[in-house]
């Protein structure tokens, strides 16, 4: 690796700028996931379910 | 299984649940390799380190028109075909796609400060990825501000494709107008301009970004279906005779 020189203020901001947002971004869409699940198992323990007498969060 | 089949929303949960792990463990290893390549490269000999910023700048705007480029399929896909999962691959890429833009904006300018000596300049090719970025917001806020999914949809699908227009734009912008942003290095007439120990680098991360937005975009979908059948079960809820306690 070689050394950044001076401007590895500039090198460095970008990469931790970018890991950050992506960093929010894998978190946003785990925690929403959570969030949409939890409701959903909410919404059928208080006995709403579909019309086609499935699961919301059944996969196939 | 071909696209009609994925249209089901239980057979698109499915597919999701099987493909996501493998493209988790791929994008992983991908970004890793090409973090690797990008802290080995050598320095420019003009830019000398600051070069290492491209290996994220130049994905990130990519992915910034690339993103632009699915929602506008999927909203050819809301109105011409009315597919299910149009509108829901849509809405899911929007705010990724603002992410990916702030981040090209963002790495661009701190870019741009050593090597042209400002952080920002109205050229062609900087306020044209500034007016996408504005897109991506005003079409989330869109989606927000109407209630009605069947017509905050219709509405997001014109936008989307009348906001298509900004992508050439911005792709020919150091064509067609002298701007301060340099021209096309790589996907240009006559081969890339890159040298190799920048170009491999370049196209891993490139490939590992782009790996990213699919496994994102995928884990969003999932989520929008999920948050649809949500809004279903309340209105089943709603309606559902109430019995005297």
């Amino acid at each position: 690796m070689t050394p950044l020189g001076p401007y590895a203020t500039f090198i460095v901001t970008s990469y931790v700028l970018v890991a950050a947002v992506v960093g929010a971004l894998i978190i946003w869409v785990i925690a929403d996931y959570r969030r949409q699940t939890a409701r959903l198992h909410d919404l059928e323990a208080s006995g709403v379910t579909r019309r086609s007498g499935r699961s919301a969060t059944e996969r196939s | 299984m071909t696209l009609i089949e994925l249209a089901n929303p239980s057979r698109f949960l499915a597919l999701a649940s099987r493909v996501l792990p493998w493209l988790v463990a791929a994008t992983v290893i991908v970004l890793a390799i090409g973090l690797y390549q990008s802290a080995t490269a050598p320095d420019d000999y003009q830019q000398g380190a600051t070069v290492k910023i491209m290996f994220i700048h130049v994905p990130n705007a990519w992915l910034s028109m690339f993103v632009w480029a699915v929602m506008s399929v999927s909203a050819l896909g809301t109105l011409v075909w009315r597919h299910p999962l149009a509108d829901v691959a849509q809405k899911a890429a929007a705010p990724i796609g603002a992410a990916f833009t702030f981040l090209a904006l963002v790495t661009g300018s701190l870019w741009g400060r050593p090597m042209w000596g400002t952080y920002w300049e109205w050229d062609a090719r900087l306020t044209s990825v500034l007016i996408l970025f504005l897109m991506y917001l005003g079409l989330m806020a869109l989606w927000r501000a109407v209630d009605d999914p069947s017509r905050a949809a219709r509405a997001a699908a014109v936008l989307t494709l009348v906001g298509a227009i900004n992508i050439p734009i911005i792709k020919f912008s150091v064509d067609w107008w002298n701007t301060l942003h340099q021209g096309e290095s790589v996907f240009r007439m006559g081969g890339p301009t890159l040298d190799r120990a920048f170009l491999i680098p370049l196209m891993v991360m490139a490939v590992g970004f782009t790996l990213l937005f699919v496994t994102l975009h995928i884990a969003a979908m999932r989520n929008e279906i999920l948050r649809r059948r949500i809004r279903s079960l309340q209105m089943l809820q709603a309606g559902k005779p109430r019995t005297a306690a």
